[in-house]
Order: C-alpha cells, then sequence, then structure tokens
C-alpha cells in the first residue's frame, strides 16, 4: 500500500483552483458512457448522487432506510459554518481554515483543510437557492451565530434542526435527478461488499432488506458515503443502524483505514437509565454557558441534590480550570465527569452522571430567560427523564458522538483502492483528531456538491479502465461469500443474542478505548475482543430466514463487523504514543492534566492495512507538512 | 411494569396478518415505547421466534422512520410527539396496548409494522424541490427574505415524512404532507419560478398513488409530530386552483 497524498504543488490559496486546472475533463456528450454507485444517501451521499447526475453521469445510489430522507445527517442540530463574513467580524477562508486545523489539535491535511474552507461559501448559496430556511434576521438577511471553538460568528442554522434542512435539500435535489431518471434509487438495500476487478473497485454487492435477494452491480467507480462507526460503543448519539460494515468491507479489500482511535465523545448528553437503553440523546453544548457543573463532594451521596448544601458540593470544572470553567472545551469536560464518576461521586441511579445545574442562572436572570433560551432544550429533557430542569439539575454525561478517522483518501477523495471515493464522516480527511462544532455538515456537503463532481472525471479520464458488468468472475466470487456469510449467520442457534454481546463490546470500548486510554487497557481489549467474537460465532443466537425482512439478521451482520473492526481501533489507539485531539493517553498527559501531544514522533496519518482477522494489521504513514500555520499547544487554564 | 401487548403480525405483503398477543414485564418507565419493543423483542429472539418488524433508526424524532398505531392513534397518544420519543411512563401497570402498523392502501405492509411509504418518494420527485443545479446560483444574501416569510417557510418544513397524517385520515390522504412541501417553497422567492408547475405535478401524483382527497377533519394536524398546521392544505388547494386556471 502507498500512500500518495497528491497533495497539489504551489501556494496554499492557489492549489485547490490550480487542481481544477490541471485535471482532465469528460466531454459532454461523453459523460454518459461513465456510472457510478454511491452507497449511502446522507449529505454527503445525496448531494454527490445529484450533482454527478446533473453533470450526466450514470448514477446509481443505495441506502438501507426507506427513504433517502432518512440518513443520519437529519440529526444534526447547530448549525453548518461558513466563512462568509457576513457579521463582518473578522473571518476570512483562512481564519476557518486555522481554526479547523488548530481545533483538529494539528494533526489533519492543510491542503484539505483548506479546501474545505474555500467552498464552504458554495455550499451557504447552494443551500439557499434550493429553498432551505436558513435563520433570518428582520432585514431579511441570514444571521449567523458562534460555536465553540471560533471568535468569530460564522454557524448558518436553521432552528435546532439545520441537518434536518440540508438533508432535505440534498434529497430534494437527488430526487429531482430520480424523477429525470438520470439516477437509479435503491432504498432498503445495505452494501454487503465491494468488488475490486484488476485492481480498481468497480462494483458492489447489496442485499434487498425486503425480498433477501443478492444482486451485484457494476460501475465504472464506487463512492462510499456510509457514515460513521461511533456504534462500536453500543450506546452513542448514532442512529440504531449506522454502523461500519461498507467501510470495514472497503478495508478487507485492501483500502487503508486512517486513524481509527479517533473518536468524539461530546460532553452533554442524557445520561443512560439503564440496561434496556438503546441510544443517548444529545443537548446542545450551549446550555453550558448558564449551566454549572457539579457532583458531591463524598462518594456514594444519594442525598437528593437540593439536600446537599453548598458546601459539599464539588464544582469540578470551575475548580480545575478556572478560566474556562464550565465552558472548557469537550474532551476536557468529558474526561472530567468520567473521573469524577468513576471516583464514586456520579449521581443518578446508575451513577454515571454530573449535575447541570441552572439554579443559579435562574435566580440571576429569572426563569424566563432561560426558558427563552432554552426553552425547547428543557421540554425535550422533561420528555425522556421526567424531570423539570427547572426545578431539579439536569443529569448529564459524556456519549460517543462522531469519528474523526475513517478510510483513508487523497487529495481527491480516493481511497487506496483506484476507483474507491469516500465522502462525509466515512472519510478520514478534514477534521484531525478532533472536530469543532458545526464542521461535520460543512465537509459532507463540500465533499459532495464541490469536490468529487471535479475528481471524478479526472479519475475517468485518466484511469481508462475496460468496461465490466456484473457477471465477471468477481462478482461471482463476492456473491458467493456474502451467501456464505449469510448462512453462517442464520445458523446462529446458541443462547446469547446478538444485542447483548453488542452491549458486551461497548462496554469494552468505552472502558478501555474511549474518553481515556492506556497501554495497559488497550492491551486488556485487544484480549477480551477476540474473546466476544469468538463467543459471537459460537453462542450467538440468529432468528428468521434469509429471503424476508429480517432485523436480526441485519443487525448481526454489522456486530460481527464492529467485533472485529474494535480490535483495529485498539490497534490505532495502542501505537499512538501521545494524547491529541479526541485521543486521550493517559500515560502522556501535562503535570495539569492536559493532553501531551507528540509532533516530532506522531505528525502523521495513521493508515492501516488488513492482514487478516485476529492479525495486527500493517501500519502505512503519511507525514503531516504544516507550512502555513505553527504548531502549538492548546491551553484552557 | 407488566403489560399485555396485542401486536399486527403479517409475514409479508401477501399474507393475511393478525393481532397477537404477548406479555411483557420489568418494563420501567425510563424506557422509550420503543426500548419497551427491543425487550420484547429480546425475549421472542431468546424463545427462538421472529421479533417484531418495525422501523426506527434515529430514536429522537427527526428522521421519520418510525411508524406505529398505538391504541388506535398514529404516534400514541403525546401531542407533537413521534412514538420514539413517548416513554413509558405515560403507561400504568397491567395495561393493554394495541401496535398496529400505519395503514393506508397507499402504505402497503411489507412486514408486521413494516409499511412502504416509498409513495412520498415518488411524490417529492414529481416536484418536490427547487431545480438548483449545482454551483449555478447567486450569494446567499443576494435576495433578502422577511423573517416573517422564512419562519413560515421553516414551520412547514419541520416535516419528517413519517405519513402519520395519512395514517390518521379517514380518507388516507396525504394532503398535509404535500401541502406542507408546497407552502414551503411557495414563502421563498427561490420556490416561485417553479410554483404552478410543482403544485400540479405534486398532486397528480398523489392522486396517481391512490391517496384520499381532504375533507377537513383535521386527524392530521391532531397527530402531526412536527405540528404542521392545515393551513398548508388551503394554501395548496389556493395555489392548485389557480395554477389549473392559468397554465
Amino acid at each position: 500500500m502507498t500512500l500518495d497524498s497528491k497533495i497539489p504543488s504551489g501556494p496554499l490559496a492557489e492549489k485547490w483552483d490550480k487542481h481544477r486546472f490541471d485535471m482532465k475533463l469528460i466531454n459532454p456528450a461523453n459523460k454518459r458512457k461513465f456510472s457510478v454507485i454511491v452507497v449511502g444517501t446522507g449529505l454527503a451521499g445525496a448531494s454527490a448522487a445529484a450533482s454527478l447526475a446533473e453533470l450526466g453521469y450514470k448514477v446509481t445510489a443505495f441506502c438501507y432506510n426507506d427513504s433517502a430522507r432518512r440518513a443520519h445527517s437529519i440529526a444534526a442540530q447547530g448549525g453548518i459554518n461558513a466563512a462568509k463574513n457576513y457579521p463582518n467580524d473578522g473571518d476570512s477562508v483562512y481564519r476557518l481554515f486555522y481554526d479547523t486545523v488548530k481545533g483538529g489539535d494539528f494533526r489533519a491535511r492543510e491542503a484539505n483543510v483548506y479546501r474545505l474552507a474555500q467552498v464552504s461559501n458554495n455550499i451557504i448559496d447552494q443551500c439557499v437557492a434550493q429553498g432551505v430556511p436558513f435563520a433570518r434576521e428582520y432585514g431579511g438577511y441570514l444571521d449567523n451565530r458562534s460555536f465553540g471553538g471560533a471568535q468569530v460568528s460564522r454557524t448558518f442554522y436553521a432552528r435546532g434542526q439545520t441537518g434536518q434542512q440540508l438533508l432535505l435539500g440534498a434529497y430534494s435535489a437527488l430526487m429531482r435527478q430520480v424523477g429525470l431518471g438520470t439516477v437509479e434509487l435503491h432504498t432498503r438495500h445495505e452494501m454487503m461488499d465491494v468488488v475490486v476487478v484488476d485492481g480498481h473497485a468497480r462494483g458492489i454487492v447489496v442485499r434487498d432488506l425486503v425480498t433477501g435477494a443478492i444482486s451485484s452491480h457494476a460501475a465504472d467507480a464506487v463512492i462510499l458515503a456510509t457514515g460513521g462507526y461511533s456504534n462500536v460503543f453500543y450506546l452513542s448519539t448514532n442512529a440504531i443502524a449506522c454502523n461500519v460494515t461498507a467501510a470495514y468491507r472497503a478495508y478487507k479489500k485492501g483500502a487503508g483505514f486512517a486513524n481509527p482511535c479517533y473518536t468524539q465523545i461530546h460532553p452533554t448528553c442524557i445520561p443512560l437509565s439503564g440496561d434496556h437503553q438503546s441510544k443517548l440523546t444529545l443537548m446542545s453544548e450551549s446550555l453550558r454557558n448558564d449551566g454549572r457543573i457539579w457532583v458531591p463532594k463524598a462518594q456514594g451521596d444519594k442525598r437528593a441534590p437540593g439536600d446537599i448544601p453548598e458546601s459539599e458540593r464539588d464544582y469540578y470544572l470551575e475548580r480545575k480550570y478556572p478560566s474556562f470553567g464550565n465552558l472548557s472545551p469537550r474532551d476536557i469536560s468529558s474526561r472530567s465527569a468520567k473521573e469524577a464518576c468513576d471516583d464514586g461521586r456520579g449521581v443518578g441511579t446508575t451513577g454515571y452522571g454530573v449535575y447541570l445545574d441552572f439554579a443559579d442562572s435562574i435566580q440571576r436572570l429569572g426563569k424566563h430567560v432561560i426558558e427563552e433560551r432554552y426553552g425547547n432544550l428543557f421540554q425535550m429533557y422533561e420528555r425522556i427523564t421526567g424531570e423539570d430542569p427547572y426545578k431539579v439539575p439536569m443529569r448529564i454525561y459524556p456519549a460517543a458522538h462522531y469519528t474523526m478517522g475513517g478510510l483513508w483518501v487523497d487529495y481527491n477523495l480516493m481511497s487506496t483502492i483506484p476507483g474507491l471515493h469516500v465522502l462525509g464522516e466515512a472519510n478520514f480527511s478534514d477534521h484531525g483528531a478532533n472536530r469543532l462544532g458545526a464542521s461535520a455538515l460543512m465537509q459532507g456537503l463540500a465533499d459532495g456538491y464541490f469536490v468529487i463532481p471535479y475528481t471524478l472525471g479526472h479519475y475517468f479520464a485518466t484511469a481508462k479502465t475496460q468496461k465490466v458488468d456484473n457477471s465477471h468472475p468477481e462478482f461471482r466470487k463476492a456473491e458467493e461469500e456474502v451467501k456464505a456469510r449469510i448462512d453462517a449467520l442464520l445458523a446462529l442457534n446458541g443462547t446469547k443474542t446478538v444485542a447483548a454481546i453488542h452491549r458486551d463490546l461497548g462496554r469494552v470500548m468505552w472502558d478501555y478505548c474511549g474518553m481515556g486510554r492506556n497501554e495497559a487497557g488497550l492491551k486488556k481489549a485487544l484480549e477480551e475482543i477476540p474473546v466476544l467474537r469468538d463467543e459471537f460465532w459460537s453462542n450467538g443466537k440468529v432468528v428468521g430466514t434469509g429471503d424476508n425482512l429480517n432485523s436480526a439478521l441485519e443487525r448481526a451482520g454489522r456486530v460481527a463487523d464492529f467485533l472485529e473492526f474494535a480490535e483495529l481501533m485498539c490497534h490505532d489507539a495502542l501505537h499512538r504514543n501521545e494524547s491529541c485531539g479526541g485521543h486521550f493517553r493517559e500515560e502522556y498527559q501535562t503535570e495539569d492534566g492536559e493532553a501531551l501531544r507528540n509532533d516530532d514522533d506522531y505528525a502523521y496519518v495513521a493508515a492501516w492495512e488488513f492482514t487478516g482477522v485476529g492479525n495486527t494489521p500493517v501500519l502505512h504513514k503519511e507525514s503531516l507538512q504544516f507550512e502555513n500555520v505553527k504548531l502549538q499547544t492548546r491551553s484552557y487554564k | 411494569m407488566k403489560l399485555t401487548l396485542h401486536i399486527w403480525r403479517q409475514n409479508n405483503a401477501h399474507d393475511k396478518g393478525r393481532m397477537v398477543t404477548y406479555q411483557v414485564d420489568h418494563i420501567i418507565e425510563d424506557m422509550s415505547f420503543l426500548e419497551m419493543l427491543d425487550v420484547l423483542n429480546e425475549q421472542l429472539i431468546v424463545n427462538g421466534e421472529e421479533p417484531v418488524a418495525f422501523d426506527h433508526d434515529c430514536r429522537e424524532g427527526i428522521c421519520g422512520a418510525c411508524s406505529l398505531t398505538v391504541n388506535g392513534v398514529p404516534h400514541g397518544p403525546e401531542k407533537e410527539t413521534t412514538i420514539c420519543q413517548l416513554h413509558m411512563r405515560h403507561f400504568k401497570d397491567g395495561d393493554a396496548i394495541y401496535i398496529e402498523p400505519f395503514r393506508a392502501r397507499a402504505f402497503p405492509v411489507i412486514r408486521d409494522l413494516v409499511v412502504d411509504r416509498s409513495a412520498f418518494d415518488r411524490i417529492m420527485a414529481a416536484g418536490g424541490f427547487v431545480s438548483a443545479h449545482t454551483g449555478g446560483v447567486p450569494d446567499a444574501n443576494a435576495i433578502p427574505i422577511s423573517k416573517v416569510d422564512a419562519d413560515k417557510a421553516m414551520d412547514y418544513a419541520a416535516c419528517i415524512g413519517c405519513g402519520a397524517c395519512v395514517a390518521s385520515c379517514k380518507n388516507a390522504s396525504a394532503m398535509l404532507f404535500v401541502a406542507a412541501k408546497v407552502a414551503q417553497f411557495a414563502h421563498l422567492p427561490q420556490g416561485q419560478p417553479e410554483r404552478k408547475a410543482r403544485v400540479l405535478n405534486m398532486v397528480a401524483q398523489m392522486d396517481k398513488e391512490g391517496f384520499g382527497g381532504c375533507t377537513n377533519q383535521y386527524e392530521c394536524e391532531a397527530v402531526c409530530p412536527k405540528g404542521i398546521k392545515v393551513a398548508a392544505i388551503a394554501l395548496m388547494n389556493r395555489d392548485y386552483l389557480k395554477a389549473s386556471l392559468t397554465t
């Protein structure tokens, strides 16, 4: 495996323009001769499928939901960043670029991030033209708000439903093409494998989730826009079906998997209430502006919060980080909450929660002000927990949220398998070791609307592959493998359900590869994961048949892949002997408990090559060159 | 708490289907309704029976996948709440709960509680968009839009496409769903060039799919988890009439 990032030469600000000119074009009349498969219809997939079809390529798109509109991009709340500088507060493409590289703890590629900042403005234009109802001021112009990690207001939003509105915009554009007959859309179809012919990605094998039929689809290129893998933790803010299968299958077929250990833990989620819980719900981070975070000073203090006097409370963030206090960044807040709970001072029935208390703010500002600022969030909290946060403090706990790691891609968004392109959360490219708020939507749409439509044409024009159809032996072989695997899953007739094994895996990953990691823990995880995998294949239980809608079978296939992928995450976390962004290795911290980066030895992208299930994967390094920003340590004291 | 569940089971689209009764125990009030069904399904799998199939995904009330009729009401008893956001504290020990799919001729059952709502996608493909080719658009602030109009457009854009409006309507009408999209674009300058074609094409597709017409019962508004107002239907009817007479 060779990692050629294909970063264009020249000054940073001119790289993308230069590259766009240097890339070969396909003439309009010839575009219809090229076909592309798009897997996933979230922001990245839907925008790519629509834009490529508009250009004239033959597009076939797949999603496992019943409609393209249900992809989990829809759940993003906060907003989308762009360097418009409408508020006249000093923003620029360069500043958005700089904030993103710094926010990513200097583990992202400068050239990719700069391009992201450049096209951010086009995204907002495009979405407005589609009829996305962004928030506006009374004068009729677009409103902006500020978000973490930035000192300017550059976030565009549509109430608390920005992801929904952007996805519906991309979905509308996609459905328009479906209506025009330029995109063939297959819903309720799950990708089971990618097919490589003569070293190039030439198609996929899918399962029709309603009939169980296995079929092959050939094309001149394949795009994966299949999202992130936070559900490896069992509980996360992801939708239930989110999984790593598509990306992991590509990895098994030879695609490098980059930085799998970079996962983001969001500090303000509603804590779990028991073993039955199926997912965690995120509460906007903005709540920390007016809420004070605390736990009891004494271990095992089970008194009601109102009965614990001021002197027996530990406002631990205010104590440890006096200048940032309750607004300390995500990783620090998350880790501190875990420490308090591991110390036996957590609150709620499970002991895994901390208080987020609004009593002082309500007293200082009045209930109406808090209601105006956070009314909808308070309502959502009450709906889920049955507690009134105006009267008792909220309970919050960190949860797995976003995965910065993903399939390795070059500047053209192509993986190490020629022809296989990866967009959105599924790739690793732009966020380094930590993603800033309101940047996920930006990256998904940048990849789909404004990067892949250019770079895919260049691939078609230069790859010059022969036409292949799905009768090729490689497709037959892949189909047979998929069928054999489904049969093996259906044959599982032990005593433990797939959900129970997934829950066990989640505990291992959360305890040893979650917010805080250390060598001993990761080694322990690497011992425990193969045991769980053996248990799955020897004592797991799957019911039903393969020729019908079978949710038990679908889940088993996804969990089986998580049980292999989890090891890859741990290998990556174990090898990276430094702390950076979402990856906190407990051995590498300053005296004050801050993350201690090691730029001399680890300023590289770690791309892993598959060498067989249970084997240690092979590490390939893409060293990161910082020509424009100066590496520095973040401080929040 | 202990509950008796009466659930619609249907093996596939051709099966006749029937209500089947199950008992679940140890349900706690913090569980969501779907987590209660998870408990039942785990119990079924352990006993070697097939789990109850139901659509769900985000479990935070925004993706629109969940689609259960609970005790005769789409999304159950809580106002403006999808069934995935309904928690078991709204039920009590010993309750009998009836769980059925969203029923409509245009939403055929695929299995158990899973229905085929692809008719909504086809209506969207017929006209639920602004034709804005990627790239060829003006600056986002080139056209000011009054905050009042933008807010109204957002009210209608909040639709999650779940289909509860259809399931609640005695005519199985999809007019609230279609009108929400028509009204969103009608309130925006970007929606004007295609305004007439959009309403004509979307309504034509809606009729073709076998949805009924609106007879002003407003059941749709009552069950809509996002609080979409029937005023959208009035707007769509006006637009439809105008477009029919002038094109």
